[in-house]
């Protein structure tokens, strides 16, 4: 006999409510006409709030749910936020984009919203197959957002490629939890924890399921080797798009490998510490390196993004109360520096995407001073620079990593940060320091645009300034994983 | 532990065993005297017209989704129908808001017009 108590349906409230709103924007397409769309969009922004305002609620009543299937702990909260951030900030800067492309279609409103749902869910389980169905919903919703350019066939070839090598990294994830579940019998993180306590335990099954597990989460964190996939999509998605893939499949893919790593499999040790070293390192040299050839501003865009995945696994490496705040603290830095930046980009690209090249930004300053300064504030936040949140959240990983003792890691990832300084660095020079006439400095920023950019903007400045609350905040939400 | 996956294995060996077995024997051991009618693909029997390489419209595709998908989601009302009483009014409700979603995404294909064979 099962019981529902009242407890465990607001302990998934903010999901409720997203599901909601996301069926009914979803139903309500049909009826809408084609020039009232914006509506729709008006109404999935609606539904974020009213998820975060539900988020409150949940927060009053915290512990595990549905048989201990769903925690909603203050870790979860947490990444319910910056989910809920993420999705609203890529609604604001859509609606105007998805009209000048043409592509006015409510589902997109719809599939974000449910998208958001998936991760959410991620974020909040402590049980093997709950995170497994979290991580398909967001998958399937992000496939189907990445072609959301019917028309267009880097659209096609980005939703293509991502659903197949998403569904072949989802294979490895479920063949992961298939072998732990043979090897302790339970799915639940805690009840795995108490099985594989003992370092004896760690047989070759065990690690092998372990690596796994990682390979499919690595692919949604896109670390080498399981980037490959990413500047493809990330340049032929719809460019806010891009935003929402880049930060909320990350993030929470990252929310599972901190509940499994430094939970579940906390006492595999060596193991999973190497792992998470070697890909660390490698993903954050790829990632530069690559990026400094690059001429699209997405492609930079995407390299980038995965090599401030490498920056954040530093971070999970470290572990401990500092390194997971810390990398909370990076995910929010990172989520509003990149989705500013590709909202950014999406509006300056004109109908059809057609200006995504460097050289598309030359003179942009003298022409749109505003938009530049803007522009310039993502990427110099993303390289690194002091008074922005990207330094901060640098400062605080790496300073984890070394009351780790990682200073190898440390070094190198120091290293990479002076790399990078000269790809972002480029652009800014282009709009700055070149003259030149360019088609971008046309375009038009509607006001839900510049809110979304301005939210961004201040965020940065706010996190990077006066990082005192988000800082305890991050703090509190790592107590409850285990040390 | 290992020890209980070894019929696994087993089955797996007997498995590549077998097929590779009958497979090559029969290719092994038959009589090939192959003529133009034997070599032509077969069709239920009657000969083979045009190419099997035509393009056919979208719609099937659709309608097969969309048949697969609800075919699937009824058929959890079977097992519900099952444990109907044990689960009470909370087995009733939480059927309902199912089908109420279900029926959500039928409203919606319905005003799409993905179940009109021509558009």
């Amino acid at each position: 006999m099962i019981t529902l108590q009242t407890a465990d349906l607001v302990r998934i409230l903010p999901e409720i409510v997203l599901s909601i709103f996301g069926i009914l924007v979803m139903v309500l397409e049909p009826f809408v006409a084609a020039a009232q769309k914006k509506l729709l969009g008006w109404m999935a922004l609606l539904g974020v709030l009213a998820a975060a305002t539900a988020t409150v609620r949940t927060s009053f009543e915290p512990g595990l749910a549905f048989g201990g299937t769903i925690a909603a702990d203050e870790f979860s909260i947490y990444f319910i936020y910056l989910f809920l951030l993420t999705a609203g900030l890529v609604i604001l800067g859509s609606i105007d984009y998805l009209e000048r492309n043409h592509a006015q279609h409510g589902e997109f409103y719809a599939l974000v919203l449910l998208g958001t749902v998936g991760m959410c869910f991620m974020a909040a389980s402590t049980d093997l197959i709950m995170i497994f169905l979290g991580l398909e919903i967001s998958s399937i919703s992000t496939y189907i957002l990445a072609g959301f350019r019917r028309a267009d066939r880097l659209s096609n070839e980005a939703a293509l490629k991502y659903f197949l090598l998403g569904s072949f990294a989802t294979a490895f994830f479920l063949y992961g939890i298939a072998f732990v579940y043979g090897l302790t019998g339970t799915t639940n993180l805690l009840g795995l924890s108490a099985r594989l306590m003992e370092p004896s335990q760690w047989t070759t099954f065990a690690r092998v399921a372990l690596v796994l597990m990682f390979v499919g989460l690595a692919f949604k964190l896109s670390t080498v080797p399981f980037q490959v996939w990413t500047p493809d999509v990330y340049q032929g998605a719809p460019a806010p798009v891009t935003a929402f893939l880049s930060v909320g499949p990350k993030a929470a893919a990252f929310a599972v490998l901190l509940r499994l790593f430094l939970g579940g499999f906390a006492s595999a040790g060596t193991v999973s510490f190497w792992i998470l070293w070697i890909s660390a390192a490698l993903t954050m040299c790829l990632g530069n390196l690559a990026a400094l050839w690059q001429t699209n501003v997405k492609r930079l865009l995407a390299y980038s993004s995965i090599a401030h995945a490498g920056y954040i696994l530093v971070g999970v490496a470290a572990g401990g109360s500092r390194g997971i705040s810390a990398v909370l603290f990076y995910l929010v830095a990172y989520a509003l520096m990149n989705v500013g930046a590709f909202i950014m980009v999406a509006h300056l690209s004109g109908t059809g995407e057609r200006l995504v090249q460097i050289e598309d930004y030359t003179g942009l300053a003298f022409e749109r001073p505003g938009v530049a300064a803007c522009l310039a504030v993502f990427f110099l936040s993303l390289a690194g620079f002091p008074t922005t949140a990207g330094f901060l959240g640098k400062f605080y990983v790496f300073r984890a990593a070394i009351h780790s003792h990682l200073i190898g890691l440390t070094v190198l990832a120091l290293l990479n940060s002076v790399v990078s300084v000269y790809y972002y660095l480029r652009i800014v020079v282009a709009m700055y320091m070149r003259e030149g006439k360019t088609e971008a400095a046309t375009v038009e920023l509607p006001w839900p645009v510049r809110t979304a950019l301005a939210v961004s903007v201040l965020g940065i400045f706010y996190l990077g300034l006066a990082p005192k609350l988000p800082l305890g905040l991050s703090t509190l939400a790592a107590l409850p994983l285990p040390k | 532990m290992a020890g209980l996956y070894i019929p696994v294995l087993l089955h797996f060996v007997a498995v590549v065993v077998l097929a590779s077995a009958l497979l090559g024997l029969s290719w092994w051991v038959g009589v090939k005297r192959p003529t133009r009618e034997k070599l032509s693909p077969y069709e239920c029997g009657i000969p083979p017209v045009g190419n099997a390489r035509e393009r056919f419209s979208v719609s099937f595709y659709l309608v097969g989704m969309l048949f697969i998908l609800f075919d699937v989601e009824a058929v959890f009302l079977y097992p519900w129908a099952v444990v109907f009483k044990s689960l009470k009014w909370f087995g009733f409700v939480e059927m309902f808001l199912y089908i109420a979603i279900l029926l959500a995404g039928y409203i919606y294909i319905w005003k799409k017009g993905a179940l009109e064979w021509t558009r």
